[in-house]
């Protein structure tokens, strides 16, 4: 069986990516969880229009919160600065330091960019439930909040909740520690977050990890996303940390 | 100026109600401070959202500090024997699932009902409703820790919030830099305060009617 999931360059791999796509975003928000070289490819490529779906529209790459040291690193925030976003789907819109707005809240304020705002559990859910084939689910958080606005509301045994619905994409970028040329994936430490929900919820998922391996070296035991979720895996360039 | 209780001593008293065996998530400023007294004899279990649980403290020095071991407030994390990891979907299932025991979280406001409000303010406009929101409405007690009234001297802990909430009916306790406070069917009953304040002194800068409870007694540290 050919499966040529392996690219060389963070360039081929995200070279069919067009105006208007929804992308998905892996990562928590810290320098190891983001998929630094696949945002930068994305940023040299220059598609414009994207509706972003991430934990955050890029609150903490610049200014070093959650790398050791506190050193900068790449998250969505070079895109939306380019103006390749259209929308972005998040739970943190904002920056980190209020005295230090991010670019999202400066294209906001001018109204150029729009949000959808999400809370961080929900948004999580969401994207499993694309990820399973369900339309969405019900839930208790956001009841009697700003988050409940314009959407049904059930009691279900005794508790009030709403409903969400499933978020799918056309692409998941996402950054993993290991891969086989299956796309097999194994993390380390809190790489999982919203990584290793993503690629099941995209059309097409690509991975950008440390290190590729062949089929049998990863043990089966121990692997955390199927390769049949992951369409295209390239190495991270260590420039990107 | 009355002598107000650090935020270090604000987060030692909200430890104080970590039991034996408690799985406890903390919220960024104050409450991640927590985390240096849990109460001598008691094993706790931190969970943060963005995927592990049973970790160990902060490391001591910067060179034992690893990239993949960091929790959602930014700060490393020490390896723990027993510790695990997982995604985010797993992660929130934890907390809206009720297997959180206790949160404790930053406020900009708490109304006498024990609404929390500490995600955004009007002038603001932005915020950050991060995982804040779930851990609101799933964990099994929400404490609220925070300086009782603001820099300029307006209240917190309101009849009402004022701001836009993050959940309603949440909080269970408030601990503050001159007070620590109960949210009951009743109201807000006022269980202890601060050395060298008096009931009235905490009354004056809160605007529901406090409750005072027959033990009150002095922040015991």
């Amino acid at each position: 069986m050919a499966i040529q999931k392996i690219y060389k360059t963070p360039d081929e791999v995200v070279a069919d990516i067009s105006d208007g796509a929804t992308i998905m975003v892996g990562g928590f928000g810290h320098a190891i969880d983001r998929p630094q070289t696949l945002i930068k490819a994305l940023a040299n490529k220059g598609v414009k229009n994207l509706t972003l779906i991430s934990n955050s529209a890029g609150v903490a790459g610049k200014l070093g919160i959650g790398s050791l040291g506190g050193k900068p690193f790449i998250d969505e925030e070079i895109l939306i600065e380019n103006g390749q976003v259209r929308k972005v789907i998040c739970s943190v819109p904002a920056s980190l330091v209020m005295s230090k707005p991010n670019a999202f809240e400066r294209l906001y304020r001018e109204g150029k960019i729009e949000l959808e705002y999400v809370p961080q559990g929900t948004l999580a859910e969401r994207i499993r439930a694309g990820g399973a084939g369900l339309g969405g689910f019900y839930t208790p958080t956001g009841v009697g909040t700003l988050i409940e606005r314009g959407k049904e509301k059930r009691t279900i045994d005794g508790k009030e909740m709403i409903l969400e619905f499933a978020l799918r994409a056309d692409y998941a970028l996402i950054r993993a520690y290991q891969a086989d040329t299956m796309g097999n994936l194994i993390y380390k430490g809190i790489m999982r977050s919203f990584n290793a929900i993503m690629p099941q919820a995209a059309k097409t998922a690509i991975a950008e990890v440390e290190e590729i391996v062949d089929m049998g070296e990863l043990d089966p035991e121990v692997i955390i996303t199927p390769g049949i979720f992951v369409d295209r895996i390239v190495k991270i360039l260590r420039e990107e940390g | 100026m009355k002598e107000r209780l650090s935020r270090e001593v604000i987060a030692l008293r909200a430890a104080k109600d970590f039991f034996d065996g408690a799985v406890v998530n903390l919220g960024g400023g104050i409450p991640a401070l927590a985390a240096n007294f849990v109460p001598e004899g008691r094993t706790v279990l931190f969970h943060t959202e963005n995927g592990a649980l049973g970790f160990g403290p902060v490391p001591s020095s910067e060179l034992e500090a690893q990239p993949h071991l960091m929790g959602a407030s930014g700060l490393p994390f020490m390896p723990l024997p027993g510790m695990c990891f997982f995604d985010h979907a797993a992660s929130f299932g934890m907390i809206r699932g009720g297997h959180i025991d206790i949160t404790v979280l930053g406020a900009l406001q708490v109304s006498e009902k024990g609404d929390l409000a500490n995600w955004t303010f009007p002038k603001r406009g932005l915020g950050n409703i991060g995982g804040g929101m779930d851990l609101a409405f799933g964990c099994r007690k929400v404490i609220a820790t925070m300086e009782h009234v603001t820099p300029n001297g307006e209240l917190k802990i309101l009849t009402e919030c004022t701001y836009p909430i993050t959940s309603p009916r949440c909080i269970s306790l408030i601990v503050t830099d001159i007070a620590v406070i109960k949210v009951s069917e009743t109201g807000l009953v006022l269980e202890e305060v601060a050395p060298g304040w008096t009931v009235e002194e905490v009354q004056a800068l809160t605007e529901p009617k406090l409750i005072v409870a027959e033990d009150i007694k002095e922040i015991q540290l």
